[in-house]
């Protein structure tokens, strides 16, 4: 039902896809459910719904393209107006400095208890792990993220972290790890996780956050949800800490005119999120709640490695909406947890070779048939089947020099000859067509062994070979 | 308007299914047009170019601008073969300014089947008659990248005796993507199943589809499966009296 | 440094000079304001908020549509102006005033029923634009499982590019801006949408004229 339980040994990419696809029930709730959400959006651009879709995607593109050609303007832009109205801005390079800076005020005010809201940018870090490990307690508010922190599991899905898990699942982890009687109701679930943490919500001392949007004019975090847990960790400790990624900034908030219209629509295809937050700093005198103090920690990570290239650098246009993922004939069979990172689906396998290199999962960029309707859906527009060919020529330019690859490659060198010497190409044909058994029309099921290797093996393992015809078409044609 | 229009079979339809082939230079002959096959052609290099091997695709990409230098209008029974040209080949040829401008030239020659009959012959009705319940295919490089959506339907309204009947769900990939459907077998075969599950649901006895490497999987997927529909590329369609 | 660290990769990978502005200029901004008459904007608000499971009245008489609507329950509201001014604060069972934040986010954890004005209501969403201020506290919109709005008609705008022109730049006059789009919802179980999860779950939308 789902990989709760670590294997022995860490599994391939290619075993990985292989026991989803081998587990019915999981298939058939990652196709229903990315299958609504897809549904959902597609009925909410459309353009007699939303006739001003495309525009409105060239201007997001737009946008996002000045912004990140001029990011270090934004960004310090962004950290004057954030200071201008009493927070403070902390850039960290890496996950341990996030942690540093966390544990650091923790101690400084003797906090215990965090509140979080859903944020990837904290999972790309593991930030949970990094400051439990220090004793201090944080706790997931998001109902899907909350279930996952139970099971010690990560996100399946950037928007939809528990898709993947059904009512029993919850049922059992609920009863393991909060000690109570079995509950199989989503909707009583859903009671005893509010519960919980509604008590953690008014107990902590610190709440953290990511952020959808950084909007430089304002120095304000925007936050996009759906359930109040986010207004919540924001709203009730008296610290609140956002951490997001450089790439988020846009430069005004006039802008958020045409993101949200873009963001819930392809997530969700909801018109709006339940609840959109615009966040600038700590309390202002005189308004009666909101915390203190007020903290935006602005993360590279590995970000600023996807910039010098011209063509990838539009990957940090994502406004993580999880489109791509929903469309995604690949995503949709092989879910979340294939993937080797915590981004997973189309956007996952561009940014995941360019944070990590392109050796960590050399197959990862050729998961994909190159349908393009993730390119289709994206709100802001980045190409990701370009930077898929991109990631793959990268990918062969840099191959270890392993048997397999070097057979593929010297397949390839005399593909590029016999293509450009015709009489060759006509030659090997005629060859290939005496080999193939004569099946009279019909397709083939099977070859003989010493010829089931490589891809006619794998190919046959799926489906029927066509038979050679009697005659090709240039002897056709020389024949008529 | 050309009169003389070169066919690019593509490496598949030359070497699997000639018919095709065969069926696509019988429509444009009765259209009136003047048919060349220029022998030198083999493949786009779509496959070398998809697998990352950019020189090796650049190599058969030259090949082709050679072999159809001179022809007026090249017309291709293929969504993927005609986008790897009008679509591709620019991005292999970013350093040689006078390849490009050649590249450049190209492109506007080069067209896909059903699009070349709907906008340059500007014909629907090319007198075929089929009589048979089908659904239609739309393979994702004709689809997305060459926006080909109403040009085939347009085309398959006019062929006297058929009856269309679109699947649900509709513009979902059938899992062939050139090498992906042998590095990925299983996923490309449960994508296929998926896909032959949709056109099953239909109830109709054939598919129809522009791009030969759709039909491959479909119909690999199909008669794997042990169904009696078949495939039928729509130059076979068109031809069919 | 972290901030000169990262500030340096960023211009080393654009080419770009510490303290240099912007190649160019950004984008124009996007805001189109369509004309939509009020009666159309209070229907189309109406109907949004119905669809999300949101209650709604229209009403020249809000008090006592109020007064029914908490008759029996606890209720905190907001400081509005507009709220005191049509006599909501002063109901039976309605604990108003409060300016101590600990105070405010007790009585709200325990109340049935909290109540506010709202800025702007977006017709073409049906969202309620809550700005926080000494007038309008967060927490009284999401503590309590219910939350009523009562909004004079005059403050529908039709849509989020009215209300970014209206109030081009948020920050300069709040710490929060949240927009409400119906009541706090998650589908996170099997797709199964549950509502009520953290925050309110019954939200009802008052217009009044």
């Amino acid at each position: 039902m789902s990989t709760e339980f670590p294997q022995t040994f860490p599994q391939t990419f290619q075993q990985k896809i292989h026991s989803t696809l081998a587990d019915a029930n999981l298939q058939l709730a990652i196709y229903t459910a990315t299958g609504r959400l897809k549904d959902k959006r597609t009925e909410n651009v459309a353009s007699d719904v939303l006739p001003d879709y495309q525009e409105l995607r060239s201007h997001a593109n737009a946008i996002k393209k000045h912004t990140i050609e001029n990011l270090d303007f934004y960004l310090e832009e962004f950290e004057r107006n954030v200071e201008a109205h009493g927070g403070k801005v902390v850039y960290c390079k890496d996950g341990s400095d996030v942690a540093d800076f966390v544990l650091g005020l923790a101690k400084e005010k003797g906090s215990r208890l965090i509140v979080k809201s859903k944020s990837m940018t904290t999972e790309e870090v593991d930030l949970n792990e990094r400051v439990e490990h220090h004793g201090l307690e944080a706790v997931e508010t998001d109902l899907g993220e909350y279930i996952l922190q139970l099971a010690h599991e990560k996100p399946y899905h950037i928007v939809a972290p528990a898709l993947h898990k059904t009512r029993y699942d919850v049922a059992e982890i609920f009863t393991r790890e909060l000690r109570i009687p079995e509950e199989t109701q989503p909707e009583k679930q859903t009671l005893i996780a509010r519960g919980v943490l509604r008590e953690k919500f008014l107990a902590a001392d610190i709440g953290i956050s990511g952020a959808n949007f950084l909007v430089s004019d304002s120095g304000a975090v925007v936050i996009v949800e759906n359930e109040g847990n986010a207004r919540l960790t924001t709203s009730a400790p008296k610290i609140h800490i956002a951490v997001a990624g450089i790439e988020k900034v846009i430069p005004r908030a006039q802008d958020l005119a045409t993101f949200l219209k873009l963001l819930a629509r392809s997530a969700t295809g909801q018109l709006l999120s339940v609840y959109t937050s615009f966040l600038s700093g700590p309390r202002r005198p005189g308004e009666v709640d909101g915390p203190d103090e007020f903290y935006v920690v602005l993360l590279d990570n590995g970000r600023t490695k996807l910039l010098p290239d011209r063509s990838k650098r539009q990957s940090l246009y994502c406004i993580r909406c999880g489109a791509c993922l929903n469309t995604c004939p690949v995503y949709r069979k092989i879910g979340g947890h294939s993937f080797p990172w915590v981004y997973s689906g189309p956007i996952g396998a561009i940014i995941t070779p360019q944070f990590m290199g392109v050796s960590h999962e050399p197959e990862l960029p050729f998961a994909s048939s190159l349908c393009g309707a993730c390119g289709e859906v994206c709100p802001v527009k980045i190409d990701i089947p370009k930077i898929l060919l991109e990631l793959r020529s990268d990918v062969k330019k840099t191959e270890t020099r392993e048997k397999q690859n070097r057979l593929e490659k010297l397949g390839f060198k005399i593909f590029a000859w016999m293509m450009t010497h015709p009489r060759m190409f006509e030659f090997a044909g005629r060859m290939a067509a005496a080999m193939a058994p004569a099946h009279d029309g019909k397709w083939i099921r099977s070859v003989p062994a010493p010829m089931s290797i490589g891809p006619v093996k794998a190919w046959l393992s799926q489906r029927d070979l066509p038979a050679s015809p009697a005659k090709s078409f240039r002897e056709m044609w020389r024949q008529r | 308007m050309p009169n003389r229009v070169s066919l690019f079979v593509t490496c598949i339809v030359d070497q699997l299914f000639p018919k095709v082939g065969m069926a696509m230079a019988e429509v444009l002959e009765r259209l009136g047009y003047q048919v060349d096959f220029p022998e030198k052609q083999t493949c786009c290099g779509q496959p070398a170019f998809n697998s990352g091997y950019r020189d090796e695709a650049r190599a058969v990409a030259r090949h082709f601008l050679e072999t159809f230098a001179s022809s007026e209008a090249v017309v291709v029974p293929s969504g993927s073969c005609t986008s790897m040209v009008t679509h591709h080949f620019a991005e292999l040829f970013q350093k040689e300014p006078e390849t490009l401008a050649r590249v450049h030239a190209l492109e506007k020659r080069v067209y896909e089947f059903s699009t070349f009959l709907t906008n340059v012959a500007g014909v629907d009705d090319v007198g075929a008659r089929l009589d048979e319940v089908v659904t239609f295919h739309d393979g994702c490089h004709a689809l997305r990248e060459l926006g080909i959506k109403s040009a085939p339907r347009r085309l398959l309204a006019k062929v006297r005796g058929l009856e269309l009947r679109e699947m649900l769900p509709a513009e979902e990939c059938c899992g062939f993507g050139g090498t992906f459907s042998v590095k990925f077998a299983e996923l490309s075969g449960a994508m296929a199943r998926t896909k032959i599950e949709a056109i099953e649901r239909t109830g109709a006895r054939a598919v129809v589809s522009l791009d030969p490497s759709c039909l491959m999987q479909i119909q690999g997927a199909l008669s794997r499966a042990g169904s009696s529909i078949r495939t039928i590329h729509l130059a076979e369609v068109l031809a069919s009296r | 440094m972290a901030r000169e660290n990262i500030l340096h990769k960023v211009r080393t990978a654009l080419g770009r000079s510490a303290g240099a502005p912007p190649g160019e200029a950004p984008p124009p901004v996007r805001l189109r304001i369509p004309e939509v008459e009020m009666e159309s904007r209070i229907a189309t608000m109406l109907m949004r908020i119905e669809a999300l499971a949101g209650k709604t009245a229209r009403t020249c008489d809000p008090l006592s549509y109020v007064a029914e609507a908490i008759a029996g329950k606890t209720a905190v509201a907001s400081n509005a102006f507009y709220l005191e001014q049509i006599g909501v604060t002063g109901l039976p069972g309605v604990r108003s005033g409060i300016t101590d934040r600990a105070e405010l986010r007790s009585i709200c954890a325990t109340a049935d029923v909290g109540i506010t004005s709202a800025d702007y209501v977006l017709a073409d969403t049906g969202t309620l634009v809550m700005i926080a201020s000494p007038q309008e506290a967060r927490l009284i919109s999401l503590l309590p499982p219910a939350h009523i709005a009562v909004v004079p008609k005059e403050r529908i705008l039709t849509g989020l590019d009215e209300l970014f022109t209206a109030v081009p730049r948020p920050a300069e006059i709040t710490s929060s801006m949240v927009l409400i789009t119906g009541p706090s919802r998650t589908a996170d179980i099997e797709q199964i949408l549950v509502r009520g999860v953290h925050g309110p779950g019954l939200i009802t939308v008052v217009v009044v004229g």
